[in-house]
């Protein structure tokens, strides 16, 4: 086990930067999930960390030696891949067998870690089986054995439940949480999946554009946003985010939208993005006492909640408020909500900054 | 496909024997003719049944040939012609596959002209070459050499493009586990994708197999003395000028003998023949 420092570590294809520096030191023990959208450099970076590609610039480290020179097999790493990349030949205990029998373990020894990874991932039937006669679950599951066998100081992954169906990803999902748990192995795990990464991580990094937009724990990301593309990344419904400015007297002005700044130190004219998460959002008494009123546009019905979108007067934006319970509202009818103030986010628009 | 409308369920039978004979029937003449004399042979229309002379025309084929190949015996053409096409069809297998290999999984500078140079040899046909080729093995002194008579015959572009499709539909994630499990490009080769190409170097050796059997250009060019003919030549050598010449139940005979180890091949190797050419096995 070993802590992993990325000092500055930058990619480019040519001329082309795909990752422009990013700095993070990860614990010992830690998991750490990279979650942004396809094509910011997330794959990349976890690449660039288990050896199959180049680092232009910066320093990665395991275990406090530097391994930007060394190759993928001499950095004391496992990756489970998204497509598994099982060896099709092999059976079940050859493909967790091989990497140990070339580094040249004793049979025995060998034998006794396979048996043991395969207790824990209950393959112990299906050792003598090919890959082709196992279910996807099953795949994976030795993916993941062939990475624990080799008892490496991290575990990379990259994307590894996004081939499964929605029910068996969350089951392993939370079986994969166990074991990294268990294990106490340092983890990377690369997903686009925010509900995938909330859950798994002990600490996320949001990448955009190949950039890390915010490092943090997945609550302090849901709670304290930098900005407006970590806001609206991070939880689901996503953050309603309403494009808006500084009015006189400090107030914002979303449209219709009007409200009071709560002591905002943010010159006027400014503008603006609002964000206000959709379970924060509350019913009002009265629309006398109302922060806006909506016209119900929608209402999704799922039971444990339900999702009214709502529209703010004529013209004016659409918000979507998380209820708990069944709330059947009529279509087109009205419904007086409260904003607390504490629960508002203002990003600066130019720059995607929060500012307060 | 599986409807028979009754009646008419013969049709296609019928159509598949007249076919099948058209086939067998001269095979089955050569058969014949192998089992008689030569007066027998020539004896105005031939008896279209076995005779008595079996054993007997084709222990004088293996053992003494014909003059007309000057008396060499017809299992050592044989031999002869067993030696080039086995090698011509694993030289070919193990070239194709390592330089495929190269080209797929190796960045090195040049590696696309190198492949669109073996790409672009697959428009040379043997006869193109086989002049400045011929010139190549005479001066190497390689003629009557079994040398000569299957190293310019190996390279092959075609195996090599067949091998390089194949290698290229292996995900790149397999090439990279190998990595992070330590194994070297050697390794990687012989651990994962030789067991992966099984079915399809199985095909190709059929397919080669009968290819280099079947020579007859190369081979005729390419030696000289008769102990290292093949057999196709044997056979060729030994239609006289003249039909009172021809010992045809001998022709005959050597004739069958050189059907003998194609078909063991194809009929040996039909499961996996099959399999490499329909299933890409992942």
């Amino acid at each position: 086990m070993a802590e992993v420092s990325l000092n500055g570590v930058r990619k480019s294809y040519g001329q082309v930067p795909v990752i422009h520096g990013i700095d993070c030191a990860i614990a010992d023990g830690e998991f750490v999930v990279i979650v942004g959208p396809s094509g910011c450099g997330k794959s990349t970076l976890l690449r660039m960390v288990a050896g199959l590609e180049a680092i232009t610039g910066g320093e990665i480290s395991i275990g406090g030696r530097v391994v930007n020179r060394l190759e993928p097999k001499d950095r004391d790493i496992a990756m489970v891949f998204q497509n598994y990349a099982l060896y099709p030949h092999m059976t079940v205990f050859d493909n967790m067998a091989y990497g140990l029998r070339i580094r040249g373990l004793a049979k025995a020894d060998i034998r006794q870690r396979v048996d043991q990874a395969a207790a824990i991932l209950q393959l112990a039937p299906l050792l003598d089986r090919k890959p082709r006669a196992l279910s996807g679950g099953q795949r994976q599951r030795v993916a993941m054995g062939r990475a624990i066998v080799r008892e490496p100081q991290v575990f990379l992954f990259d994307e590894p439940l996004s081939n499964l169906d929605a029910k068996l990803r969350v089951q392993m999902r939370v079986e994969i949480k166990r074991l990294q748990q268990s294990l106490g192995t340092t983890s990377i795990y690369v997903t686009h999946d925010q509900v995938e990464a909330m859950t798994l991580a002990d600490r996320l990094i949001v990448m955009k554009d190949g950039v890390a937009e915010q490092i943090g724990t997945p609550i302090h990301l849901y709670e304290q946003p930098a900005t407006v593309f970590v806001a609206g990344f991070i939880g689901s419904p996503a953050m309603n985010l309403l494009d808006g400015r500084i009015g006189s007297g400090g107030g914002i002005e979303c449209g219709p939208l009007r409200l009071a700044s709560g002591g905002l130190s943010v010159a006027e004219g400014v503008e603006i993005v609002l964000g206000i998460r959709p379970e924060h959002i509350k019913p009002a008494a009265s629309d006398s006492v109302a922060d806006a009123v909506v016209v119900v546009e929608l209402v999704e019905l799922l039971g444990a909640d339900t999702i009214i979108h709502g529209r703010v007067g004529e013209t004016g934006p659409v918000l979507l408020i998380r209820l708990d319970g069944i709330a059947n509202l009529k279509l087109g009818s009205t419904l007086p909500l409260s904003l607390p103030h504490d629960r508002l986010y203002v990003f600066d628009r130019a720059s995607g900054k929060r500012l307060a | 496909m599986e409807s028979r409308s009754g009646g008419f369920a013969w049709v296609p039978h019928l159509v598949l024997l007249i076919g099948a004979a058209l086939v067998v029937f001269p095979i089955y003449v050569t058969f014949v003719a192998s089992t008689l004399t030569p007066s027998e042979i020539l004896a105005g229309p031939m008896t279209l049944l076995p005779g008595s002379h079996l054993v007997e025309n084709y222990l004088a084929a293996l053992t003494h040939g014909t003059a007309f190949i000057s008396g060499q015996p017809v299992a050592r053409l044989m031999a002869n012609s067993l030696i080039v096409a086995l090698v011509v069809a694993i030289g070919k297998i193990v070239i194709s596959l390592l330089s495929a290999y190269a080209v797929v999984f190796f960045r090195f500078p040049g590696r696309m002209i190198c492949f669109w140079m073996i790409f672009l040899t697959l428009m040379l046909p043997v006869e193109v070459r086989i002049l400045p080729t011929y010139q190549i093995t005479a001066n190497l002194g390689m003629v009557d050499t079994y040398g000569g008579l299957t190293i310019p015959l190996i390279a092959s572009a075609t195996a090599t493009l067949l091998f390089r499709q194949f290698f290229l539909t292996l995900p790149d994630e397999l090439v990279e586990a190998a990595k992070l499990d330590g194994a070297g490009p050697m390794r990687f080769f012989v651990d994962t994708v030789l067991p992966l190409s099984a079915t399809n170097m199985a095909a190709l050796f059929v397919i080669l197999f009968v290819y280099g059997w079947n020579q007859f250009l190369w081979p005729l060019l390419v030696t000289n003395s008769a102990s290292m003919t093949t057999i196709v030549i044997g056979i060729k050598s030994m239609i006289g000028g003249g039909d009172s010449q021809t010992p045809w139940h001998i022709v005959m005979a050597t004739t069958i003998l050189a059907m003998l180890p194609p078909m063991a091949v194809v009929l040996l190797m039909q499961r996996w023949f099959v399999k490499g050419l329909v299933d890409s096995d992942k």
